[in-house]
Formats: structure tokens, C-alpha cells, sequence
């Protein structure tokens, strides 16, 4: 599945349109960065809280296919602003990180 | 090929809107290089963990990175103020950092382990008061 079936599939919010098209690879959760940094995987989904605008360099540097921020946390202009700059797809939802990864293995991410 | 200066950044104390500037940059050159992924990602995560310790937790300091057909070698060094307990500094989850810096997702006490965990060589030159000096070396 790529990001714009999922997006399409889950009704997500979408922040910043980066490649659409990119095919999702699996799901990694996490709020600490250095965390992110070391397990994440190229093509993940990360799933956050963070809106910052330290999240689009970690996003970038891991090279997942995108970012969904969790309950409706804010995100920063700046991080907005950054994510356009390197085309980085971030998404949002109301959902609790659970219940968004009960929705992605229904779907078989 | 002998050794060659490929980046070299200043980086500011608290400076979080650039933080990851250096590493991307990083990550774009070696790419541009032909640097295999692997190693790039690895370098990579070293430079980011070294750059926002600079950030994070130093008076400001320079990253330098070097190539050479065998290695890749980056050096992070900092005006101070020095790391007062190294052997803590490694513990899992010990960390110096405040309270906003945490909740931005910093100051997990993750940092330094992960440079060890994927560098093929560590040296660090510090103690309480002085400058650090960090130099990690990935082998190509």
C-alpha cells in the first residue's frame, strides 16, 4: 500500500503532501528521536506525537515514506515549512497511536 | 585515496532549528559519493546523535568529516563544558537533559550509545570543565 491509499483508506489529514506514491514498508512508533533515529527503517510509517520541526530531519534522515502525527497534536509552522522544503509526507488523525495501528493491521501494513 | 576534509559545520549552542542540518548534508554528499546505503545510514545516525550533543548539551563546537578509500572519520569538537561522568554518560536512559528538552523528544539517554553502537571505532577526550573531543570512524 502506498500513502495515498492509506491516507485514502483512513481519511487522514494531510499536512504536507510529499510523494504520495511511496509504498509503505512497515510501522515504527516512537516520541524519542534518538530512538527513531536507530530503528526506524527506510520506508516505515512513523507514528508520533511530535510536531516539531526536528521531527522532518529525523523523517528525512531515516528516510521513512512518511510521518502520522497522533491525537491531533500541533505542528509547528516551521516543521511544516521544513517537511515542503524536503518533501516529506506528514499526515495527521485524532486517533490514539493504538487504535491507528489497530486500523493498520486491519488493512495489513 | 588519502584522507580528504569532505564537511565541515559550525554548530551553535541550543541552535534546534538547525538541528540535523549537518547530517543531512552528510547523507546527501556521501550519497552523491557512492557511499553504500548501509554505511551512509550509519554515519549518518553517529554525525546526528554528535551534532545534537553539541546542541543539546555544549557552549557550541565544529563537526568535521574526513574520507579515505578505507574509512570515513567524524570528528565533533565543543568549547566545553565537558562531560562531568563518562561511565554514566554510557548508561542506557542517563541523561543531563532539561525538562523541554525532553519533551521534544531529546535527552533519552540514547545518544552516546547509539554512536557506539555504529561506529567501528570510538575515542572521546573529555572531562568536567574542559572540551570534547569525539572522533567515530565507520570502515567503509
Amino acid at each position: 500500500m502506498n500513502i495515498k491509499e492509506l491516507v485514502e483508506a483512513l481519511g487522514l489529514e494531510v499536512v504536507v503532501a510529499g510523494p504520495m506514491e511511496e509504498e509503505i514498508s512497515g510501522v515504527y512508533v516512537g516520541d524519542l528521536l534518538s530512538n527513531v533515529m536507530a530503528r526506524a527503517e527506510e520506508k516505515n510509517l512513523w507514528i508520533t506525537i511530535q510536531g516539531h520541526q526536528n521531527v522532518v530531519a529525523v523523517a528525512s534522515l531515516t528516510g521513512v515514506a512518511g510521518v502520522i502525527i497522533v491525537e491531533d497534536f500541533a505542528i509547528e509552522e516551521e516543521a511544516i515549512k521544513r517537511a515542503r522544503e524536503r518533501n516529506i509526507n506528514i499526515l495527521r488523525t485524532p486517533l490514539t497511536a493504538y487504535k491507528l495501528i489497530c486500523q493498520l493491521i486491519e488493512l495489513g501494513i | 585515496m588519502q584522507e580528504k576534509l569532505i564537511l565541515q559545520n559550525k554548530i551553535a549552542k541550543g541552535d534546534f532549528a538547525r538541528g540535523g542540518e549537518t547530517s543531512s548534508n552528510l547523507k546527501e554528499l556521501l550519497r552523491k559519493l557512492g557511499i553504500q546505503s548501509d554505511k551512509n545510514r550509519r554515519v549518518t545516525i553517529v554525525t546526528y546523535e554528535l551534532e545534537m550533543n553539541i546542541i543539546i548539551h555544549s557552549h557550541g563546537g565544529e563537526i568535521q568529516v574526513y574520507i579515505s578509500s578505507e574509512k570515513i572519520r567524524v570528528v565533533a569538537a565543543d568549547t566545553g563544558p565537558g562531560i562531568e561522568d563518562l561511565e554514566k554518560a554510557f548508561q542506557p536512559g542517563y541523561s543531563t537533559a532539561d525538562d523541554e528538552v525532553r519533551d521534544m523528544g531529546f535527552g533519552a539517554g540514547m545518544g552516546l550509545n547509539n554512536i557506539k553502537h555504529y561506529s567501528d571505532e570510538l575515542e572521546i577526550e573529555t572531562g568536567p570543565g574542559q572540551e570534547t573531543k569525539i572522533v567515530a570512524t565507520v570502515y567503509l
